[in-house]
């Protein structure tokens, strides 16, 4: 299909939006992307259709659905290169995806034990462990991050020991946009006897995802930013690792049988999967995938790498602005600071010209707190955004700061 | 003035301007402009919770009447403090817990603030109503 921007913009309606009055500019793709026709139409098409439980009935309708919803699973499986079908969970999205992980090793992390995450984690793959810790007496340790949004391979196996239970990592931070070593990381853990989740909320629609590649134990993703639906994710595990964990979730669905004393509980990957899945949005989020596929990985790369360069390149012309986050390898997350100017303030006029972009600690309050910054202005970047676009942003952040001061 | 005309005034003021970047402004030429809060208060116990931006809020009682002063660290959210002030300041405390403040509907303010600035501003105007509350029962104005 190859990459021509004019086409891809018309698969989503939404660009054409105006807001006060103005063209929509939307930058805050990190927070959740658009939908393409193709994933609205699927899961429009599904509820038309196909719609009806899945695993359950023995008639034609819940046949079809139950197949449509394992095909994405395969797909899935697929997509980011599992070994089976079996490795793949569904779930609400990331935040469920670590939660039920988190859960799981509630069992396997006891009094003394550590766990191992960086200053860099989104919330959500901060909060589950720091409770987990609490919970069980253990300790969350955090891996710092350097001058330039990267962190140190050398200092996180000074802090690998014999207590180490887990490490968890962000493939790509909502912040920085710093693409971490995930595949580094895990020979390292591993070669300590340590397990590896990762998450990659945000590396999903904007990097090649090959988990057998990158050898980790876990890995996580929601659909919505990544052109899919909201409400629907999924949790990559060895089956090995799995295989440890207890459910999340106890109901329908996840059982082999259940009698009156007790419940044999179903096999991988339906021992996670407790009452109705969201099929809609499974197929939806399939949609969005083979929508990424079709454009090629490799091309949605390189375009948005040149999106980066030139957004970077103009906003340094503005003056007292910072770009916090200068790693080499990085995916068109901006965050900015701009001396002397809260990011709320430039934020607001940014929205009555049209544009929208994250202001705010990016639910990364650790982070701002290391970076000491009261928070940042987030310009995210996506494969329907242009360079025209940059230009509109620029012009109205000069204006902006021109307000302000 | 009561606090109703003093409402009214500033909704005329922000009536003068037809496009919202004028507003805008406006709002933050006032909000460059608001006295600063005594240092010794910009502490925790008078932040307000439920803002974006950080906002501290005193009440001073003098004689009758309530006065307040306030910071933040946005200077939008400072210009709307102003207006919260021009309007609730120098009235008694009884006047400030029963007055209805529809003022920044009216400016059409409220539909241009993100929900959580919007938050933030309900954040202020029950502080403030608090204040004056916790006066009227001290005092009995």
């Amino acid at each position: 299909m190859g990459f021509k921007i004019n086409t891809i913009r018309n698969d989503f309606p939404i660009l054409s939006t105006k807001v006060n009055g103005k063209q929509l500019v939307y930058f805050d793709n990190g927070a959740t992307t658009h939908k393409p026709l193709q994933v609205i139409d699927r899961v429009s098409d599904y509820y038309k259709t196909e719609n009806s439980n899945v695993h359950r009935a023995s008639y034609n309708l819940s046949h079809i659905a139950t197949d449509l919803y394992e095909n994405s699973r395969k797909f899935v499986a697929k997509f980011i290169n599992a070994n089976s079908y079996r490795e793949i969970i569904f779930t609400k999205g990331t935040t469920e995806s670590v939660n039920l992980v988190a859960s799981g090793f509630s069992d396997l992390i006891t009094e003394g034990d550590e766990v191992i995450i960086t200053v860099m984690e989104h919330h959500s793959n901060f909060v589950p462990w720091q409770q987990l810790c609490k919970k069980n007496k253990a300790t969350l340790r955090f891996l710092p991050v350097l001058k330039d949004g990267t962190i140190d391979l050398s200092e996180l196996e000074d802090m690998i020991n014999f207590k180490t239970k887990l490490i968890s990592i962000t493939h790509i931070s909502n912040v920085l946009g710093t693409i971490n070593p995930v595949k580094k990381i895990s020979e390292i853990a591993h070669n300590n006897g340590i397990p590896v989740f990762v998450d990659g909320a945000q590396a999903i629609a904007h990097t090649n995802v090959d988990v057998s590649d990158i050898d980790c134990d876990f890995y996580c993703f929601s659909g919505h930013k990544a052109y899919g639906p909201m409400g629907i994710g999924v949790l990559y595990g060895k089956e090995e690792w799995l295989n440890k964990l207890s459910p999340y979730q106890y109901g329908g669905e996840m059982i082999s049988s259940v009698n009156f004393e007790s419940t044999i509980f179903n096999e991988l990957p339906y021992k996670f999967e407790a009452g109705t899945p969201n099929v809609a949005g499974a197929l939806g989020m399939e949609a969005s995938l083979r929508y990424i596929q079709d454009i090629g990985m490799d091309n949605i790369i390189k375009y948005e790498d040149t999106l980066l360069k030139y957004a970077t390149k103009k906003l340094e012309n503005i003056k007292g602005l910072r770009i916090i986050g200068n790693a080499k390898s990085k995916i068109p997350v901006i965050s900015i600071n701009i001396e002397g100017l809260h990011p709320f303030d430039i934020g607001t006029l940014l929205d009555q010209m049209g544009i929208a972009i994250r202001t705010g600690n990016h639910c990364a309050q650790p982070l701002m707190e290391a970076l000491k910054l009261p928070g940042t202005l987030r310009v995210s970047l996506a494969l329907y955004n242009t360079k025209d676009e940059i230009d509109l942003f620029a012009d109205a952040l000069a204006k902006a700061v021109d307000m302000l001061t | 003035m009561t606090i109703k005309e003093k409402s009214q005034s500033v909704v005329d003021e922000f009536a003068i301007f037809d496009d919202w970047m004028d507003k805008y402004a406006y709002l933050i030429e006032l909000g460059k402009e608001l006295p600063i809060i005594d240092e010794k208060f910009k502490n925790d116990s008078h932040l307000i919770t439920g803002c974006q931006s950080r906002v501290w809020l005193h009440a001073d009682y003098d004689e009758d009447n309530v006065v307040f002063t306030a910071d933040s660290d946005a200077v939008i959210t400072k210009g709307i403090i102003s207006l919260l002030i021009r309007v609730m300041s120098d009235a008694t405390p009884s006047e400030i817990f029963n007055a209805d403040f529809t003022f920044i509907d009216d400016i059409g303010l409220s539909t241009h603030l993100s929900p959580t600035r919007a938050n933030g501003l309900v954040s202020m105007v029950k502080q403030m109503k608090l204040y004056a509350k916790a006066l009227h029962l001290k005092t009995g104005k």
